[in-house]
């Protein structure tokens, strides 16, 4: 009976051990993996200024800009929202933590009477949003741990196209931005119309003279401004993509950290208890031993007493 | 005087050097900037650029299509796609190639295999200028 309840507690320590192993195996992978996303990140960040930094000198030289992706909308009627989340799961809070800002956007929206789409980046969300039979404007999956511009590029596509052809008046970005391997935060960026300090402030950068540059266009601004725009959202699309991989790695490796933490202490604990089981067998074994030499000898204790006494003594 | 010259793309700085000398080819034509040139916005077109480093050598890139800005004595090439002629897979670049002008020549209205074409001869074009130039 003891050694059955041994033998459970043996097979379920072995089965957390195994385990142990696997989270063990994804944390090593996720910590190797947020050094490569955070350089991808890092690696990211001139183009972005760069085109950020031109689109500025065009607006600022080209004053009145009349490109669709820059005119606010007088009524805002439908806002896309783009989500970004993994693919997989087993990263703690990461995927659910962007799910639920989603949700509140949208509340905001529809309490504004605005309606609603979505754009999917991501498997996780993609299962929810279906789950709720919520039929996503696109979905984009399979990337996300490790994003290309070309992702990028798909995905912006598909938002400039819908923009353009008026399905919708805005479209926001929700994302998880790296702010360092401890930290990330959920943020909601608006990524169309695009800002207009974005635009605006031209080129001040220091070194030119206050009347600013007058730059040269060729071909025109305008038609640099209309092939420019588009690249510009991809660019913030890729960083969007680039941010929410390196904390999806972030976050699963801290969830696997401590799932292997939380297994060690299960072990210890299971161990404690088989242990304990074990000694209890034990001695069980040995009193029923000793209670039945102790009966035995006192029944030939008595039967014996008159023939042999040293023979009774000795067994 | 040398100015500063920068290959940018979204993934990664591709070529930093100061240079004396940049020629590109933007949508309507050629055009060199030297330093102290005004500031310029271009866009460019499937075209090789030159860098002419500042210790005299000549750095050679196939840029398919992005833009050029000249500000500060500095010129940034923003492009999704720029290669540095030493990075250049010629045999690659050679089959598709032909599978670009295989294809153009079933459909001739194919934009995407005229782009493609266009590309891999300029990806050949580049690499075999470095060839003959370290020979």
């Amino acid at each position: 009976m003891a050694g059955g309840q041994e033998r459970i507690l043996k097979r379920r320590i072995a089965s957390v051990q195994s385990t142990k192993k696997i989270t063990r195996a994804m944390e090593l992978i996720a910590a190797s993996r947020i050094v490569k996303a955070q350089q991808a990140v890092h690696a990211a960040v001139p183009y972005s200024e760069c085109i950020t930094e031109v689109v500025r000198d065009l607006g600022a030289a080209s004053g009145a800009v009349n490109s669709p992706l820059l005119k606010p909308r007088d009524e805002i009627r439908r806002v896309a929202i783009v989500l970004f989340t993994a693919d997989r799961g087993l990263c703690g809070a990461y995927n659910s933590s962007v799910i639920r800002a989603t949700e509140g956007a949208l509340r905001e929206h529809r309490d504004l009477g605005r309606g609603e789409a979505v754009v999917i980046v991501g498997r996780k969300a993609e299962g929810y949003f279906r789950y709720r039979g919520f039929d996503p404007e696109a979905s984009f999956t399979g990337f996300t741990d490790r994003p290309t511009y070309e992702d990028a590029r798909m995905i912006g596509r598909e938002v400039t196209r819908g923009f353009v052809a008026g399905n919708y008046d805005a479209v926001e970005l929700i994302y998880t931005r790296f702010v360092s391997a401890g930290t990330q935060e959920v943020v909601r960026r608006p990524l169309v119309p695009l800002e207009q300090e974005v635009i605006e402030g031209g080129d001040a950068r220091p070194g030119t003279d206050t009347v600013g540059p007058s730059y040269e266009f060729e071909p025109s601004a305008e038609a640099i401004l209309d092939s420019l725009l588009p690249r510009y959202i991809d660019a913030r699309i890729y960083a969007a993509l680039l941010n929410a991989a390196a904390s999806e790695h972030a976050s699963r490796q801290r969830a696997m950290k401590s799932a292997t933490d939380n297994a060690d202490e299960l072990i210890t604990n299971l161990t404690r208890v088989m242990n304990r089981a074990r000694q209890d067998s034990i001695t069980t074994e040995i009193m029923e031993i000793v209670s039945g030499a102790e009966a035995l000898r006192s029944d030939n204790s008595e039967e014996n007493a008159t023939v042999d006494s040293t023979n009774g003594a000795s067994s | 005087m040398p100015f500063a010259v920068q290959f940018v793309s979204p993934e990664k700085v591709l070529f930093e050097a100061e240079a004396e000398m940049v020629v590109c080819r933007t949508t309507d034509g050629e055009i060199a900037f030297l330093p102290g040139h005004v500031p310029f916005v271009g866009a460019l077109g499937i075209a090789k650029v030159r860098v002419l480093v500042a210790d005299s050598n000549e750095v050679v890139a196939a840029v398919h299509g992005g833009f050029v800005e000249v500000a500060n004595d500095r010129v940034t090439v923003l492009s999704d796609i720029a290669e540095l002629s030493d990075q250049i897979d010629t045999k690659r670049a050679g089959r598709a190639k032909e599978a670009a002008a295989q294809k153009l020549a079933n459909d001739p209205t194919d934009a995407d295999a005229s782009d493609a074409l266009a590309r891999a001869e300029l990806r050949l074009e580049v690499a075999g200028a470095t060839a003959s130039a370290t020979r």
